[in-house]
């Protein structure tokens, strides 16, 4: 019985990477290696104005006086920043009419992600700001969002259609002066989204971009900007899957909210770079920076994460809890299998009064992986009456694996309320048992049991995001079970 | 017709023989009462039919529709058409009772080479089952046993059963957590459930189900084997007389 058992988990933990494929479309490459000059070179290929460069130049010589920062429970082979290449675009690249126009090869990619655009774009109602590796390649819906002056792009073309609103928030949140990777990002950030929702205006449509690296050995910087003025509502998705590379590759990128007086921003991700190999070769390094200000009385922010990919993920969706009776949430599954390792969770900053804020993480440690929360809830000195509550529970699969959790509760008012409950299981043979009692495999039983622990979670998801987090668990579950 | 075929079977536990020999045969349309003092191995040999791991069967055979049981895995075995109504059901949270139910129904299908069910059709056998055993919507709209009583949870087994339609259903101690209200309405369900074409395994300390329940057979265990067998009147003398009378140990 344990033998077939471990043929079974041997059988499936060998089964590859299922997005793992590559695209042949010509790109074109910057030298390899960081100094002015590409600096210089990417502002330059983008056609920035000259405030971008100063502002990137400014960054890059921050970032020389920085050093990577060595507090996460990770291990992190070293980095040589002078062998990556920082920028990489598809070359041609007109903005197109129709599809029908586009690279098919490019289409071919998008629907082996399952992400065919034609159909989203008639079917889900979906705007969707494709990137391919770093510029944008299509975006739909555009028409909708102007009726209600909606902003959504690239960052790219923000900073020339846009500049005042983008010169005013970027930066404002994270800025180049912030951590290692946000400073580097802030220096040669290649593109990225950028989405403005006028006072008053609720968005009708889910904003949803897909990110996609696609050429080996190359960095992406992604910078994204979402701002929600006075009473304006917005749903932002973010999904990803990375083609398979022997390659480590490096993805540090900064994510801006900002939400002002009444306003509210919910922002989901489903995050499933390619993890390296079962025996930890290869994958993506994962860091990046997301913070969120709840600038104004009254506004909203909402993060929800599922973490599944990444062979080391360093990330912590934050809030600034600014205005008065502000709320901030972060929900997180966090999947780490075979030699992955994650060091995540979120900080909650309270300055504003009767601010809450609530922390729910789910970590799932599979084969030999390390899967760490760290997280931090801070009441500043006039957050009068402010609450928060974390909720941390660990899940471990097999005696291989980790799981950590690090708490960082900092109150500096005493009429506040913090907090923090953790738990750590495992999967009971007998819930196992009683599943396939009713005639449900092992893999099917497992994946109910762990969908089902993360359900508070999966359920903040937007509906057709949630089936596709679902599914995900469900594969990052497979051969996982002994 | 021949259901299911026990010949000689022999369990351990931690390399401790619990099941000494058991021999039992069940056609379809029976109802068969397994009765029996404390640890004489009942629920082994339930845990055992249906597969669990850690019941390791030393020797023996058990022939279930003309197949070797004992060569399936717990889930085959399920898909054949075997059901326990488990002792003491373990809660599942954040999967609902209504997933958990059309998963499992699509199991079935599946192994059938059925298409899934039809959200119409799967949703009036849920009305129908439901109904037959008395549990409530809400109790459908909560994760599997999660905060239910001991009642509860038993109620659910047989909606479950109910759903499922197995061929032979166990039943481990179906009485014990149930209310007398709800032991008659359990009973009345899964009377209703009899059929020809299926068979109950009833596993009990007290005569008290078998009044409700009314079995073909009674089998009385002791030591890991069947020691006496006879009809409906042998459980109600066992509960006149005591286990050791009737086994002759006086």
């Amino acid at each position: 019985m344990e033998e077939v058992k471990n043929k079974v988990i041997d059988e499936l933990s060998n089964k590859d990477y299922e997005f793992g494929f590559t695209t042949d479309i010509e790109m074109e490459l910057a030298p390899k290696g960081l100094n002015e000059d590409i600096v210089r070179f990417i502002s330059e290929k983008k056609g920035e104005p000259q405030w971008m460069l100063d502002y990137r130049l400014k960054a890059y010589r921050h970032w020389l006086t920085l050093k990577m920062p060595k507090w996460g429970h990770l291990d992190i082979p070293k980095i040589d920043y002078q062998d990556l290449s920082y920028f990489a675009a598809p070359k041609n690249m007109p903005k197109y009419e129709s599809l029908d126009e586009v690279d098919p090869e490019l289409l071919d990619t998008f629907n082996k992600l399952g992400i065919p655009l034609e159909e989203q774009k008639r079917l889900t109602g979906i705007a969707v700001d494709a990137v391919f590796d770093s510029v944008s390649v299509k975006t739909t819906f555009q028409e909708t969002l102007k009726e209600l002056d909606i902003i959504f792009c690239s960052m790219s073309d923000a900073i020339k259609d846009h500049p005042d609103l983008v010169k005013k928030y970027i930066g404002s949140v994270v800025p180049y002066t912030d951590n290692y990777f946000a400073s580097l990002n802030a220096a040669v950030f290649s593109d990225g989204s950028f989405c403005y929702i006028p006072k008053g205006a609720r968005c009708p449509v889910e904003l949803s971009t897909y990110f996609r690296i696609n050429t080996a050995g190359t960095g992406q910087f992604e910078r994204t900007l979402i701002i929600a003025d006075e009473g304006a509502y917005v749903s932002y998705l973010e999904g990803c899957t990375a083609p398979q590379r022997d390659e480590n590759q490096l993805h540090a990128a900064v994510v801006e909210i900002i939400a002002e007086k009444d306003a509210e921003v919910k922002y989901s991700t489903v995050q499933n770079w390619y993890p390296g190999d079962k025996d930890g070769k290869g994958g993506i390094y994962n860091f990046v920076t997301k913070r969120a200000i709840c600038k104004g009385n009254g506004s909203k922010v909402s993060w929800t994460q599922v973490e599944t990919g990444s062979a080391i993920t360093w990330k912590y969706p934050s809030t600034i809890l600014k205005g008065d009776d502000t709320i901030a949430e972060f929900y997180s599954v966090a999947v780490t299998n075979n030699h992955q390792q994650a060091d995540t969770g979120s900080k909650m900053i309270h300055l504003g009064k009767n601010s809450k804020s609530t922390i729910v993480s789910k970590g799932i440690s599979l084969g030999k992986s390390q899967n760490t929360y760290r997280g931090m809830v801070k009441f500043g000195k006039n957050a009068h009456n402010s609450r928060n509550h974390s909720q941390c529970d660990s899940l471990l699969m097999g005696d291989k694996c980790g799981a950590h959790t690090f708490p960082y509760i900092k109150v500096e008012n005493n009429t506040g309320i913090v907090e923090h409950e953790a738990t750590t299981s495992k999967i009971a043979d007998d819930q196992l048992n009683y599943l396939k009692q009713r005639g449900l495999g092992e893999e099917q039983a497992v994946s109910l049991l762990v969908n089902g622990y993360a359900k508070e979670v999966l359920k903040q998801l937007p509906m057709e995001f949630a089936a596709e987090a679902t599914k995900l668990l469900s594969i990052s579950m497979e051969g996982s079970v002994g | 017709m021949e259901l299911i075929k026990i010949r000689d079977l022999h369990v351990n536990i931690d390399n401790k023989e619990i099941l000494k020999g058991f021999d039992l045969n069940i056609n379809r349309g029976e109802v068969h009462a397994i009765m029996g003092p404390n640890g004489t191995g009942k629920s082994t040999l339930a845990s055992a039919l249906v597969g669990k791991p850690d019941y390791e069967v030393t020797k023996g055979e058990v022939i279930f529709k003309g197949k070797d049981l004992l060569e399936m895995e717990i889930e085959e075995r399920a898909l054949e058409g075997l059901f326990l109504a488990f002792q003491y059901p373990v809660e599942i949270p954040g999967v609902s009772m209504i997933n958990f139910m059309k998963t499992v129904v699509d199991a079935r299908r599946e192994y059938r080479k059925e298409e899934p069910i039809s959200p119409v059709d799967f949703l009036k056998l849920v009305k129908r089952s439901s109904e037959l055993v008395g549990i409530s919507d809400k109790m459908k709209g909560r994760a599997v046993n999660e905060g239910f009583s001991g009642g509860e949870k038993k109620k659910n087994e047989i909606f479950q059963m109910a759903m499922l339609q197995p061929d032979l259903a166990i039943l481990d101690e179906l009485d014990s957590g149930l209310d007398i209200d709800s032991l008659k309405q359990v009973a009345e369900a899964i009377n209703k459930l009899r059929n020809e074409n299926n068979a109950f395994l009833i596993i009990t300390h007290y005569q008290r189900l078998l009044d409700y329940i009314v079995p073909d057979f009674v089998h009385i265990m002791n030591d890991g084997k069947i020691v006496k067998s006879g009809d409906k009147d042998l459980a109600k003398e066992l509960e006149s007389k005591g286990y050791d009378d009737i086994m002759g140990l006086n």
